[in-house]
């Protein structure tokens, strides 16, 4: 798949396959297309060439299957409007062009309160959006995109709007929520997720991509370069890993 | 109440509250989305139909509805695909607008004397029939919000996830415009077209701090609108000024010492809070 932004190519020969209850991290260097591929998958962007294939069909027919948990939480600070409704938001667009039934606003909600329980945000949900910290908003937006149940959950920079000691509480509820939903976490911190993902994606302009079996040990040495260095070493990287993504996945454009 | 003697009081008050419950609903509209600026270039740009209205001999109202729709259809598509530059374009339509129904009034033989009224507004001479659009309009307008309110929250609150979740938003946002379009020739009725941004603005920017929701932000807007206008209608009529001047200096006012009271109570809790913050 190739995409590329006003003229200029910004992703060339990706292929990459993500499984179920993957639990992926997407590093790169910035401007790299870490965002641009999550945009493609979601069917924000149209690829140039090639394909993109949700649960087998284009990416938009899906987009109940999707969860997408955007970078920036703090999009209008001052609206009015709480948590539970931000997060019922999450049930539009899933009864047609007339909104759902009364039957279905009702689980929704009941949905929703229970999601934002299990998201530890039991307390503030009749809080204002602008009254929360950036950790609780982006609890606040996890629980609006698992409204649909989706199959994948994707979540931009998501340690990036929380302070170190919340991170390890927030990637332990990421793994609890694994058990039932792939994820796809966008990063440039790879070691805080170090101990969670079970494959890693590195993007910069090309993709390569490890499944579990080969995170291990010095593998993760390897890939700090791939998130500090300015190019993502995927030379240095399939040397060491010779094979590497053959099984499900393939990074096309720096295997040896 | 003898100021509800006359015929031209009752509509006055009439128009008023009408136009404070849908200034109080679009304009919570206009301020989550930030579109002020949008909407000032659509209350000049209507100027131009009041000029098409007079040189050919238009009914006012419909030819500046006609026209400000026109012209804020055109600042919807302008600022859809060019985000950065839309103010340039916007100011430029504002102007030209302006300018256009100027020309157009210079060009119509005989002496205007309503001109000015169209300005600053002539809620004192607001007649039975216009009323009576103005009813209808208010009325599809709450009926549109009313039913598409969760598509115009999502909308305004988070334009790409209403997308990812398959809302029309393109269409929401063009119908938006469109509403705010007929709106606007709504409240030149009422305060003129140089003061309909503050009767659209104040009342919502003063309730958004306290509403927890889009519902009670117009709800209250709308009363608060209500408020100013009855005031400012009995102020004018007391001591014999503009009446649509006396309506926004009674919204401006109010929001003046509101804003003051806040700094001077936000004070404390606010140096407070930053200390916790810098101990964090």
């Amino acid at each position: 798949m190739d995409f590329s932004y006003n003229g200029e190519p910004v992703l060339s020969n990706i292929n990459l396959t993500i499984r179920e209850h993957d639990f992926m991290a997407v590093i790169g260097p910035n401007g790299g297309g870490k965002s641009t591929l999550l945009r493609l998958i979601l069917g924000l962007l149209k690829p140039d060439k090639g394909k993109i294939r949700v649960l087998g069909e284009r990416p938009g027919k899906h987009s109940q299957a999707l969860g997408y948990v955007p970078q920036n939480v703090h999009i209008n600070d001052h609206f009015p409007i709480t948590a539970l409704d931000v997060v019922l938001m999450g049930c539009l667009g899933t009864g047609g062009l007339f909104g759902q039934s009364r039957r279905t606003r009702k689980e929704c909600e009941k949905d929703g309160l229970s999601t934002l329980a299990r998201l530890g945000m039991a307390d503030h949900v009749r809080k204002k959006i602008g009254e929360l910290s950036g950790g609780q908003r982006q609890r606040v937006f996890i629980a609006r995109s698992l409204m649909t149940r989706p199959r994948l959950l994707f979540l931009d920079e998501p340690t990036a709007s929380i302070d170190s000691r919340g991170q390890t509480d927030f990637l332990n509820l990421l793994e609890t929520l694994n058990k039932d939903v792939a994820i796809v976490v966008v990063t440039h911190d790879l070691f805080a997720v170090s101990g969670y993902v079970k494959s890693v994606a590195c993007v910069n302009h090309g993709l390569h991509y490890h499944s579990h079996e080969e995170i291990k040990g010095q593998m993760l040495e390897t890939m700090y370069a791939c998130s500090v260095e300015d190019v993502c070493r995927m030379q240095v990287l399939s040397q060491v890993l010779p094979g590497a993504g053959h099984k499900s996945a393939g990074g096309a454009d720096g295997n040896p | 109440m003898e100021i509800l003697k006359y015929e031209f009081m009752r509509h006055a008050l009439a128009a008023g509250l009408l136009t404070s419950i849908i200034c109080g609903i679009m304009g919570t509209l206009v301020v989550v989305n930030r579109i002020v600026f949008l909407s000032g270039g659509i209350a000049h740009a209507a100027y131009g139909g009041i000029g098409m209205a007079f040189y050919f001999n238009w009914p006012v109202i419909p030819s500046t509805m006609g026209f400000s729709l026109g012209a804020s259809l055109v600042m919807a598509a302008v600022t859809l695909n060019n985000r950065q530059r839309a103010d340039t374009v916007i100011g430029v339509i504002w102007a030209v607008g302006m300018a256009f129904g100027i020309i157009l009034v210079d060009l119509t033989p005989g002496y205007n004397v309503d001109l000015m009224s169209y300005l600053f507004g002539s809620i004192l001479t607001v007649p039975g029939s216009d009323l009576i659009i103005m009813g209808i309009i208010g009325t599809l307008i709450l009926f549109l919000v009313v039913f598409f309110y969760k598509e115009l929250m999502a909308v305004s609150y988070d334009e790409e996830f209403a997308g990812l979740r398959g809302l029309p938003v393109r269409g929401i946002y063009f119908s938006l415009i469109a509403m705010l379009g007929l709106t606007v020739v709504m409240v030149i009725q009422v305060v003129g077209l140089i003061m309909v941004i503050a009767l659209l603005t104040i009342p919502p920017f003063m309730m958004e701090k306290y509403a927890r929701s889009l519902g009670t932000m117009m709800a209250g807007s709308s009363l608060l609108g209500a408020c100013f206008t009855l005031a400012g209608l009995y102020l004018s009529y007391r001591f014999d000024l503009t009446s649509g001047a006396a309506i926004i200096m009674v919204a401006g006012t109010v929001f003046l010492v509101s804003l003051g009271v806040e700094k001077i109570r936000g004070f404390i809790p606010r140096t407070v809070r930053h200390a916790g913050e810098l101990k964090r």
